[in-house]
């Protein structure tokens, strides 16, 4: 995989996506505000809190857990495959598929599938694969992956869906939503109908059952999951809770986060294929653990918190980066401020290591995050893993950057240096100003001014405090000598070494 | 009751008249200001951008600084005082230089936060009869949690006119070095904090963080827009003139 730049990335943002994004962003964010407001906010804390230790109880005990879960889908009838990373997991899906002869696959919306590519790979392997959660079919449609966790679409205005439509389905589709979603849901039918293998990921495993908790809002989980013979289920080791009391309080905060949904719609609970006595259901049940880096997450006893996640997506919602640049600039599958600390850990920061810097570290993201993950502190964490190194990986710095900080911090530690260097860019300024305010800068400082003007240096305020007493006065007349006899002497040094050289 | 001034690289090199005005305002109350000596920075841009073993140095001096200072510490910045407050003591492994820099985070506090949470003042005595509206910086709201301590001070002003800002809780797109290596997000996050200012119809919008003040009123100054960036501080300073 390539070095994500982020900065490359975000200047070929379409100009009439940003604001789409935000259409969605703020709706979702509004009807989160009126389904939390009716919990009333201390209730809101506490419930978050709750959410928080359960999680971090079991990524603190995950071998324990998964060992559970394990047993409980095997005496539930299903089966358990271990992936260590996304080629295992590919492997494993398709040699399952092959044994089957499965010809046509339908899929629920997953992440965990979207971060292995298994489209590609089963479609690879002459099976016909189909997203059938409708913002995931759109941008398979278009080619694409998804723009945001649990809105893929969400880059995409009715009227560009609907040219997709005309162009690829050879409908005459009109800009209006219902209308597309009819179309969608009549191709989709046929397809629910005739594949012969379903494909999902999961909200959450439950350990003491052995159960897939698969949350939707347009019953194709329920379809993929229920019509085609065969079921395979995609998920990432992270997601395992250890019983349904932990379910019942993570199910209040995902919808909620989420959507401002008190309750999904749809909430399926899966355990094992179908049983003798059952009508309906797959035949077989099988279960991919996905690793895929989550065990090196663990290694970083603050960075591994970023396993929490439940995949509510508010944190993009609420992300000003995020509604600026949209999900696609990130590079990754994960986006947002989830996909900023996510992606450099499970890539490694050779490959995301820009993500970390994505954010202006305003904290919005971490005052909404259901299961309270620290997301700025896990920003930093990074930030230093990219620039300095730490026991995970090594740094990505050039030395000379090193040098210059190393130089940085050593004139910003010296108040002798400090305060000489706000004097002297004071005189040295004074080219560029116009005003009081410095308008265009050489680089690298014209990143700056490129956006707006800088104000121009002005210290002058420990002149001003210490003159307004007698010894502060005498103080900064003696300052003043001292600073005077230093520019003469490097005066006169240069006019030394200019005599010497004319020579 | 006697405070020791933090200046803070960005309001000392950039908000010489801010500072001023931070003095004026609290002899103005009846307190007695110091500013101590050989105050550089306290490491945040260093920390922030990843160079955390290079915050080190400057945090070190920043304990020489304060360490035999008394009283409270008062910065015309929420972000230097969240990064003093909750970052400046994790630099330090040494217990007693831990300690000590956990002792000075202790008495460190945001102007509006040390007018408002210590000295329960509200009044500063000002006058600035404008109609005005006021973003709130992301360090001091969600570092410190002052959520409604500025406005408070402002409403108590004589004469000024306090109307909302639509998204005043959302970021202005300064974000340190976000700003220089994101600069194209930093400016449509700029961009849209502005275009909520305008729209807010005041003719003065007041922040309390240099970082901010400098990114806001610089995309201001570039639209040539009438309306002008002040820090809170000069708003609490002003005493009927305009600024």
């Amino acid at each position: 995989m390539m070095r994500i730049d982020f900065r490359a990335n975000v200047q070929r943002v379409p100009p009439n996506m940003p604001p789409s994004v935000r259409k969605a962003t703020t709706r979702f964010l509004g009807t989160r505000a009126n389904v939390v407001n009716i919990f009333g906010d201390e209730r809101w804390q506490q419930l978050r809190q709750a959410g928080h230790d359960v999680r971090l109880h079991t990524i603190n005990h995950l071998d324990y857990y998964l060992t559970r879960l394990e047993e409980n889908v095997a005496s539930a009838g299903g089966i358990v495959h271990w992936a260590r990373d996304a080629e295992q997991a590919r492997q494993i899906v398709l040699a399952i598929a092959r044994e089957h002869n499965v010809k046509r696959a339908v899929k629920v919306k997953s992440m965990a599938t979207e971060e292995i590519g298994l489209n590609h790979a089963l479609i690879d392997a002459g099976i016909q694969t189909l997203e059938t959660d409708l913002g995931e079919y759109i941008v398979q449609l278009a080619g694409e992956g998804p723009s945001h966790i649990i809105v893929p679409a969400v880059h995409l205005t009715k009227e560009g869906i609907a040219d997709l439509f005309t162009q690829k389905l050879g409908v005459n589709a009109p800009p209006d939503p219902l209308e597309l979603c009819a179309i969608a849901r009549t191709k989709l039918r046929e397809e629910f109908m005739s594949a012969d293998l379903g494909i999902s990921g999961a909200n959450f495993l439950v350990a003491e059952t052995g159960t897939l908790v698969i949350v939707t809002n347009e019953g194709n989980g329920r379809m993929c999951t229920t019509l085609p013979p065969l079921h395979i289920a995609v998920v990432g080791i992270d997601k395992v809770v250890p019983d349904f009391e932990s379910v019942n309080v993570l199910l209040k905060l995902l919808p909620r986060s989420a959507t401002g949904q008190k309750i999904s719609t749809y909430t399926s609970f899966i355990t094992g294929p179908r049983r003798s006595t059952e009508e309906g259901g797959p035949q077989e049940f099988h279960l991919v653990l996905l690793d895929n880096g989550r065990t090196r997450v663990l290694r970083d006893p603050v960075a591994r918190e970023t396993l929490l996640c439940i995949r509510c997506g508010v944190c993009l919602n609420v992300c000003p980066v995020y509604n600026h640049v949209g999900g696609h600039a990130y590079g990754a599958v994960y986006s947002g401020p989830i996909g900023a600390i996510l992606a450099p850990q499970l890539l490694g920061v050779k490959i995301a290591g820009d993500l970390p810097f994505a954010s202006s570290l305003c904290g919005a993201c971490a005052d909404y995050c259901p299961v309270k993950i620290p997301i700025p502190k896990i920003l930093l964490r990074l930030r230093h893993r990219v620039v300095e190194g730490d026991h995970v990986q090594d740094a990505i710095t050039s030395a000379p950057m090193r040098a210059g900080a190393r130089a940085g911090s050593f004139a910003l530690s010296q108040s002798f240096l400090y305060a000489l260097g706000s004097q002297i860019v004071k005189i040295f300024q004074a080219p560029f100003q116009r005003a009081g305010w410095l308008t265009h800068l050489p680089p690298p400082a014209n990143r700056w001014t490129m956006t707006r003007p800088l104000p121009a240096f002005n210290a002058n305020f420990r002149a001003w405090f210490r003159k307004r007493t007698p010894a502060g006065r005498a103080r900064v007349q003696k300052r003043k000598l001292g600073i005077g006899l230093l520019f003469a002497g490097i005066a006169a040094l240069g006019a030394w070494w200019l005599a010497r050289r004319k020579k | 009751m006697r405070v020791q001034l933090f200046l803070t690289c960005l309001g000392e090199n950039f908000f010489s008249s801010t500072l001023q005005d931070l003095v004026r305002v609290l002899e103005r109350i009846g307190v007695d200001v110091a500013m101590p000596e050989g105050q550089t920075c306290c490491g945040q841009p260093f920390y922030n951008s990843g160079f955390q073993s290079q915050a080190i140095a400057p945090a070190r001096n920043f304990l020489r600084v304060f360490a035999p200072t008394d009283g409270y510490i008062v910065a015309p910045s929420g972000s230097c005082v969240d990064f003093v407050r909750h970052h400046l003591p994790e630099l330090f492994q040494d217990p007693r230089e831990h300690s000590i820099a956990q002792e000075i985070a202790a008495r460190t506090y945001e102007f509006s936060e040390f007018l408002v949470r210590v000295l329960n003042v509200r009044d500063v005595g000002a006058t600035f009869p404008h109609k005005v509206t006021y973003h709130a910086s992301c360090h001091a709201l969600r570092g410190l949690g002052l959520r409604e301590e500025s406005k408070e001070l402002l409403r108590a002003v004589k004469g000024l006119e306090l109307v909302p800002l639509n998204e005043e809780e959302t970021c202005c797109g300064f974000g340190g070095v976000f700003s220089v290596i994101y600069p194209e997000v930093s400016a449509s996050m700029m961009h849209a904090k502005i275009a909520n200012i305008q729209a807010s119809g005041a003719d003065y919008v007041v922040m309390g963080d240099p970082g901010c003040l400098m990114n806001i009123a610089g995309g201001l100054h570039k639209i040539g827009s009438p309306i002008r960036a002040l820090h809170t501080i000069q708003v609490l300073a002003a005493n009927g003139g305009a600024q």
